[in-house]
């Protein structure tokens, strides 16, 4: 039985170990968290359908649950050095492992927004991120700005932290857009009668159904796209924010008055990826994110024969593609395994 | 003649064939940076000079690459070179040496028979 160990329990590193044991193989996934789930714990909803976030991961818990497989948690991968064929890797649990393959799917961090100090985030009390919002999304969920005051007006904040090289992250996130486009109409829901607007530069609904998804936003929920990027935020006495931008399409300055302020902040590759990088001595894009052979054939292989990839730790993800992701993972170190048996 | 009161209009189509890119490829090749400028407008939301004059900073990108050099030249003396759009510009253009560069260039690429 060949033994494969898996860095990192969130959906990619789960789903990738679910497979491989279907597959008749021994796996052992490695989570420096207490629980496994990675960042769907903190999601309430998805996009495009609003699907609750723990319907999901609920549903791919149980699969695993059926699964006979071992999760060290709360544990670190600390080294992986390759031996006559076999992978010898040393956890922070004083734990040595023996493996045949390992399969890296580290995922990402979320862009500090505090990062870019001219939005106000904790700075100003009513600037929050779209993870900060997603909390506030589920029922019991507080709005209010104020004592039984809801926010009249809010305004979304499209690419904090992605394409911009003020915060050393040239890439697209990719899903933000559609994460404020599903976070505007969920607040509509909630706040009939708030105003919202997106700031955005392009908005690239690249998924399916997500187009249609923002469409729903302008006709039915009447959700205002202003075409241009903010430069600053001021926090005005009575904790309101006066927010700056171009109005692109028009083609002058714009200002506005808002109670909220909704900061989409992206995806970096984060130090978990950073440090299986460099245990596993294989290499990053200039985004941080780990490169693959090809971005074709080989989008689940690293540099390193028997070190795989899963997920968002090659790029920025939705969840759907990092399970997509996640089930290749598996078939290509399956198939590898068959080929250098 | 009977003057009808008819005139030629003139075409306001972009005509790109008689398009004359001589200002643009001087300023690129000494400012590359501002090939990647993507048209956010970060940079006019925050111009000192916008919020006063019919001034926008990102509009010169546009301009110089449709060869208006005439509106052009008027435009950019509104800029007071503060330096604050490239505090903001996500692409990090260094915009005040494209001003600068527009500046010291634009007399020698003024159309002719205007």
């Amino acid at each position: 039985m060949k033994h494969i160990v898996v860095i990192g329990g969130g959906i990619a590193g789960m789903e990738t170990a679910c497979a491989l044991t279907d597959a008749g193989h021994w796996v052992t996934v490695i989570e420096k968290e207490e629980q496994v789930g990675g960042k769907l714990n903190k999601w309430s909803y998805l996009f495009p359908d609003f699907t609750p976030a723990d319907k999901i991961l609920d549903a791919l818990l149980e699969k695993h649950s059926e699964k006979d497989f071992s999760i060290l948690s709360q544990t670190e991968v600390l080294s992986v050095n390759r031996q006559n064929n076999k992978f010898n890797i040393e956890t922070s649990g004083k734990q040595k492992l023996e493996a045949d393959a390992v399969v890296v799917a580290t995922g990402y961090e979320l862009f500090d927004a505090s990062r870019k100090e001219e939005y106000g985030y904790k700075i100003y009390d009513h600037v929050i991120t779209s993870a900060d919002l997603e909390k506030l999304l589920l029922p019991d969920g507080d709005l209010s700005v104020a004592a039984g005051q809801n926010p009249k007006r809010i305004a979304f904040v499209h690419c904090v932290g992605s394409r911009d090289e003020k915060s050393g992250n040239h890439y697209c996130s990719k899903v933000c857009c559609i994460t404020g486009v599903k976070q505007a109409i969920e607040l509509k829901k909630r706040l009939p009668e708030a105003e919202i607007y997106c700031f955005y530069m392009d908005l690239r609904m690249y998924g399916k159904n997500f187009e249609e998804l923002y469409r729903e936003a302008q006709e039915k929920y009447d959700i205002q796209f202003i075409r241009g990027r903010l430069s600053e935020a001021s926090e005005k006495i009575d904790k309101s924010l006066l927010i700056k931008s171009e109005d692109t399409l028009s083609g002058r300055p714009l200002k506005m008055n808002v109670d909220l302020l909704v900061l989409l902040v992206g995806m970096e590759a984060g130090k978990g990826t950073a440090k299986a990088a460099a245990a596993c001595s294989i290499g990053c894009e200039e985004s941080g994110f780990l490169r693959t052979s090809d971005p074709f054939l080989m989008s689940n292989f690293s540099e390193q024969e028997g070190i795989f990839l899963a997920g968002s730790c090659t790029a920025p993800m939705s969840v759907n593609d990092t399970i997509l992701h996640a089930r290749s993972a598996a078939q290509e170190v399956n198939n590898w395994l068959k080929k250098n048996n | 003649m009977k003057d009808f009161g008819f005139s030629v209009i003139k075409q306001r189509t972009i005509d790109y064939d008689q398009f004359d890119g001589r200002l643009l490829n001087e300023v690129l090749e000494m400012e590359p940076s501002f090939k990647v400028c993507l048209s956010c407008g970060g940079c006019t939301a925050t111009c000192s000079a916008a919020d006063l004059v019919s001034f926008n900073v990102r509009r010169m990108n546009l301009l110089l690459r449709r060869g208006e050099t005439v509106e052009l030249e008027t435009e950019i003396q509104k800029c007071m070179l503060c330096g604050k759009c490239m505090l903001v510009c996500p692409r990090g253009i260094n915009l005040r040496n494209v001003i600068m560069l527009i500046k010291k260039s634009i007399h020698k690429y003024k159309p002719v028979n205007l």
